[in-house]
């Protein structure tokens, strides 16, 4: 019956109305959906947070959980809390500074700028301006911080928290939330064993340099700077190692830790 | 061509992964823990019931030129779909499936149902014979997950059942069956098994080796 289905207004009129049907439908559902899925992520990037903090437990709502922490922006160019003007410039820039999206301020040119490549050593190209950390407060003293990070490793950039005690140099745990490194290999970054091992981690030396970092191979037992390699994900590794370095160093919370440490935030 | 071995044909005699061979990378893939299994069974069922229907429904107007990409299109405008409806309500599961919702688009299972049943047959028939390929795809798939997780990792759908020596149990975990190889392993039992029970899916060998001739002028 339809000896004329190959003619060439038939195939672009079947082409045409199959594509604006479909994309109507993909549209549709995107569209709809959106709204639960921004609370899924949110509700995502709250859970990683209470996990790198060691604090995620069975039972209670995330939302509950989350209470118990303080959200606080930081100024990377000035090293300490966010002031109320600063705060200001937050809201006009269209961001809510209660729930800060960080990673998509680092798109914005008033609230990031572009990072010399020569200080850019976790690859990622612009730094914000504002950086949203997490504190456990108690009585006024900082008792756990839990820092944002993100850096390039092999394919994607990986995004996610590291918790430090109250003395800002011990290691209460890193997560990663947001990452596409190959499942199996550098994937395996989600591995619970090998997250442990940053657990108690030290971030400075004797001599009060950075050295914490993703080494190839085994590290030495007892260290209290090396972390394992993964095998198999040497980049991925590496990635990790600098993104860590990056926003302890000098160029992101570096400042802040050391001015913090001192008393002053 | 009845609705019955429509639906029943695909699972055990005609099934996609042990019989044809289609669709055997995402069985390697999601299948270290049965929940995740699940939700892809279900998310593939659904695709290929779904692209069959639309396929079925517009088969006598498909120009021939065109026809893979319009199969295409429908296939992977549903996989968006099922993709952000998984996004939403079941985020933690998408995130461990990742890229491989979006691989149903390859899947040789649905382009193959979609050419080869659904080009010629009604979208009713179509539809349960998607959702027949489906179950056959699930029954392989629930069957390397449980071999997986049970011996891998002393789980059951995140419950434990096997406990392991590291958590101070007894098991000792065997960390292969972790890793895509073995589910190539188990699929390969499973062939073995189904052409055990139905010998008629022995294929005939393509060619007999000689019982040792000499054969000197060959060296």
């Amino acid at each position: 019956m339809a000896s004329n289905n190959d003619s060439i207004q038939k195939t672009l009129l079947v082409a045409i109305l199959l594509c604006l049907f479909c994309s109507i439908i993909v549209a549709g559902a995107a569209v709809s959906l959106k709204p639960l899925q921004i609370a899924n992520k949110q509700l995502d990037k709250n859970k990683n947070i209470l996990a790198a903090a060691g604090l995620l437990v069975e039972g209670p709502s995330i939302e509950e959980q989350f209470k118990q922490i303080t959200t606080r922006i930081v100024n990377l160019e000035t090293s300490a809390y966010a002031t109320d003007a600063e705060l200001a410039e937050i809201s006009a820039a269209g961001f809510n500074p209660e729930a800060f999206d960080q990673k998509k301020s680092s798109k914005n040119p008033k609230l990031s700028a572009k990072l010399d490549a020569n200080k850019d050593i976790a690859s990622i190209k612009r730094l914000e301006k504002f950086a949203a950390i997490y504190t456990i407060e108690k009585d006024g003293a900082v008792e756990k911080m839990i820092l944002p990070v993100h850096g390039y490793g092999l394919w994607s950039t990986l995004y996610g928290f590291l918790a430090l005690e109250g003395d800002l140099e011990t290691v209460i745990g890193l997560g990663f939330y947001s990452h596409a490194e190959t499942p199996g290999l550098g994937g395996e970054v989600d591995n619970p064993s090998w997250k442990a091992q940053w657990v108690g981690k030290k971030l400075y030396n004797s001599e009060g340099d950075l050295s914490i970092r993703v080494i190839k191979g085994k590290a030495t037992p007892g260290s209290l700077h090396d972390v394992d390699g993964l095998s198999g994900a040497t980049l991925t590794g590496r990635g990790v190692s600098n993104l860590v370095n990056f926003w302890l160093g000098k160029d992101a919370f570096g400042p802040f830790l050391s001015a913090a440490k001192a008393g002053g935030a | 061509m009845s609705l019955k071995s429509v639906i029943s044909e695909p699972v055990f005699s005609q099934n996609p992964i042990a019989v044809q061979i289609l669709g055997v990378c995402s069985a390697l893939a999601v299948t270290t823990s049965l929940q995740v299994t699940l939700v892809m069974c279900m998310a593939l069922t659904a695709v290929t019931a779904c692209s069959n229907v639309g396929i079925a429904l517009i088969r006598n107007h498909i120009p021939n030129s065109i026809r893979i990409i319009v199969q295409m299109i429908i296939i992977a405008s549903l996989v968006i779909v099922v993709d952000q409806i998984l996004k939403a309500y079941a985020y933690e599961i998408s995130k461990s499936l990742s890229v491989f919702v979006g691989l149903i688009i390859t899947n040789c299972i649905v382009m193959g149902r979609a050419e080869a049943f659904a080009m010629k047959n009604g979208p009713v028939m179509s539809f349960f014979d998607g959702i027949g390929n489906g179950l056959g795809y699930s029954v392989v798939l629930i069957v390397v997950a449980t071999v997986r997780e049970l011996f891998g990792a002393g789980n059951l759908l995140g419950f434990e059942v096997l406990p392991l020596i590291t958590n101070g149990g007894w098991y000792q975990s065997n960390g292969l069956l972790l890793l895509p190889p073995s589910a190539f392993f188990i699929i390969g039992f499973f062939i073995w098994a189904l052409r055990s029970w139905k010998t008629e899916q022995v294929e005939q060998p393509d060619f007999k080796i000689l019982p040792n001739t000499v054969n000197s002028e060959q060296h």
